[in-house]
């Protein structure tokens, strides 16, 4: 059975129309990345999910469960972290768990544990009587997945739950979006970074000005515009873009302290790059080749629609 | 099909979430609590009145006040504080917040005015000749209350202090057209006519009713119209809810 299944998705508000007839299955157990520019239409597209917001057409079945027709029991099966840290300041983050596990009728024994256990693996521990006012904002995200997880859902759904974060909460979420999805939790998450999503999901699936523009595992999806590798270079003295006006070589980036050289022919650009060394007196100091990425193919889709 | 013990544990979860939350915000405490003390003091000491007499109505001008200060709070509250999204995407119903709001400003309508009623029997001499009717007062008179403060915050966005103006650009001048400071049978023509039109002079009157046995109307006229209206306002406030939600909250 599909985790989620969403047909024919219309939502306009007034003459703008947010989601443009999305269609899309995510399978159970699969962690799935929903990724587009600013205003594409990703979080209307979680709140029709989720069932904050009602559609203008079509359907989303959770767990094969119509949340329109069903919102209670849809919504039962499903753990949603929103945009952003949507937790009770003037409650402590234990009190904010009691009542995320009260919305999802725990009884209190089995409450009471869940939460100690949460608050460990979340570190919140030590702060659990604190009001979550007074918290970082990594720390408010973390209250914030720690009340979309308290029931352990069978679908998760996050509006990109590390933007903003340190590394650390950053870190965490992530663990903890791996720990769910090994526990048999099926994730639906969207993210502005690319790589994040290269790395969690199975699926991604690139929505631009409310449509759906592709949907593919992140290697196929590379694969789709896989005529430009790149070579990131260095060298131990300054080097102007003048050393890589040759035949082989596309277009040359400045990257930090390094050259990125797009090319279709990455071998021929190496040797050409040795032979500069040599020529030129110039120390190598790093030297890496990379295939097509996800944010190529990511720019690509969403400038070209 | 809706089930109900989700439905009804969603209300009762909301209710205890608004209570723990709301009852000490400022804007509640100011206008729920506060406000109508100083309209009694300004209106009712030192101007040689039968307190007596005053007594009912300026039991149903608090509960008016301590009962529709919360609903208007609540949603506007939350939107800004985006916990509302949150709120939505958990297992409740919209109708279940809306019952929640109604609810919580309901409880904290009787806790204060009943404290108030306890403290005044301690020094004017206020009588209840029909108990029923007094209990009916509280009951209709709170809900009817509540679910006005619930349905003034629907139409707005995400700014607390925006609802409340205007929830008191609703409320004050109900105060002085239902019958509080002028008695119904003192008013004439066209104040008569707008007193008619405002469900607080029911309540006004069924508190009468309960505490000095003379009123306007029958009490069964009093305790229909604030069924009445009760209704009205809560259905009033899940089509603008429902019509929010269709726009994007």
């Amino acid at each position: 059975m599909n985790a989620i299944q969403v047909e024919h998705l219309c939502k306009r508000f007034g003459t703008v129309t947010a989601v443009n007839d999305v269609s899309l299955t995510v399978r159970e157990g699969e962690t799935f990345g929903f990724l587009g520019p600013n205003g594409a239409g990703k979080t209307t597209t979680i709140r029709l999910l989720t069932g904050v917001l009602t559609p203008d057409a079509g359907s989303v079945r959770i767990n094969g469960i119509d949340i329109h027709r069903h919102p209670l029991d849809a919504k039962m099966q499903m753990g949603v972290i929103p945009e952003s840290s949507t937790v009770y300041g003037d409650l402590s983050a234990e009190q904010n768990l009691h009542l995320s596990a009260k919305m999802y009728g725990m009884p209190r024994a089995v409450r009471e544990k869940r939460i100690d256990e949460i608050l460990l693996q979340l570190g919140l521990n030590e702060k659990r009587r604190l009001l979550v006012r007074t918290f970082s904002k990594g720390m408010k995200q973390r209250v914030s997945i720690a009340c979309a997880i308290i029931h352990r859902p069978r679908v998760l759904i996050l509006d990109e739950p590390t933007s903003g974060l340190d590394v650390q909460s950053r870190r965490l979420v992530i663990e903890t979006i791996h720990h769910m999805n090994e526990q048999g939790s099926t994730i639906f998450l969207t993210t502005h970074n690319i790589e994040e999503a290269n790395t969690l999901c199975q699926t991604v699936c690139i929505i631009n000005k409310g449509k759906i523009v592709a949907q593919d595992s992140p290697e196929r999806l590379k694969k789709m515009f896989d005529t430009t590798q790149s070579v990131e270079v260095s060298f131990d003295r300054t080097v102007t873009r003048d050393l890589f006006a040759a035949e082989g070589i596309l277009r040359a980036e400045p990257c930090g302290d390094k050259w990125r050289l797009y090319t279709d022919n990455p071998d021929w650009v190496l040797k050409y790059l040795v032979g500069c060394a040599e020529r030129e007196s110039l120390g190598i100091t790093s030297l890496t080749t990379s295939g097509p990425s996800l944010e190529e193919a990511f720019v690509h889709l969403t400038e070209c629609a | 099909m809706m089930k109900v013990p989700l439905f009804l544990r969603g209300i009762l979860v909301i209710t205890g979430k608004n209570m723990r939350l709301y009852y000490t915000k400022p804007p509640v405490l100011m206008f729920g609590v506060l406000f109508p003390l100083f309209m009694f003091f300004a209106f009712f000491v030192g101007r040689h009145l039968d307190l007596t007499t005053f007594f009912p109505a300026f039991l149903a001008m608090m509960l008016f006040f301590t009962a529709s200060s919360v609903g208007p709070l609540i949603t506007p509250w939350e939107k800004r504080e985006k916990t509302y999204e949150r709120l939505l995407s958990y297992p409740v119903t919209q109708d279940s917040i809306i019952l929640g709001d109604v609810t919580a400003g309901a409880i904290f309508g009787i806790g204060i005015s009943l404290l108030v009623w306890i403290a005044s029997a301690l020094f004017i001499p206020v009588a209840v000749m029909n108990t029923g009717l007094f209990v009916l007062a509280f009951i209709l008179g709170t809900l009817s209350c509540a679910a006005l403060g619930v349905l003034l915050a629907s139409p707005a966005a995400d700014s607390p202090p925006n609802v409340m103006i205007f929830s008191n650009l609703i409320r004050f001048p109900l105060i002085f057209i239902s019958g509080i400071f002028v008695p119904l049978v003192d008013m004439q023509g066209w104040g008569l006519a707008l007193a008619y039109c405002s469900p607080l002079t029911y309540l006004v009157d069924l508190f009468n009713a309960a505490m000095s046995g003379k009123s306007a109307f029958s009490p069964f006229i009093d305790c229909g119209v604030l069924i009445l209206v009760s209704a009205w306002f809560i259905l009033a406030a899940r089509v603008i809810q429902k019509r929010n939600m269709m726009k994007g909250m």
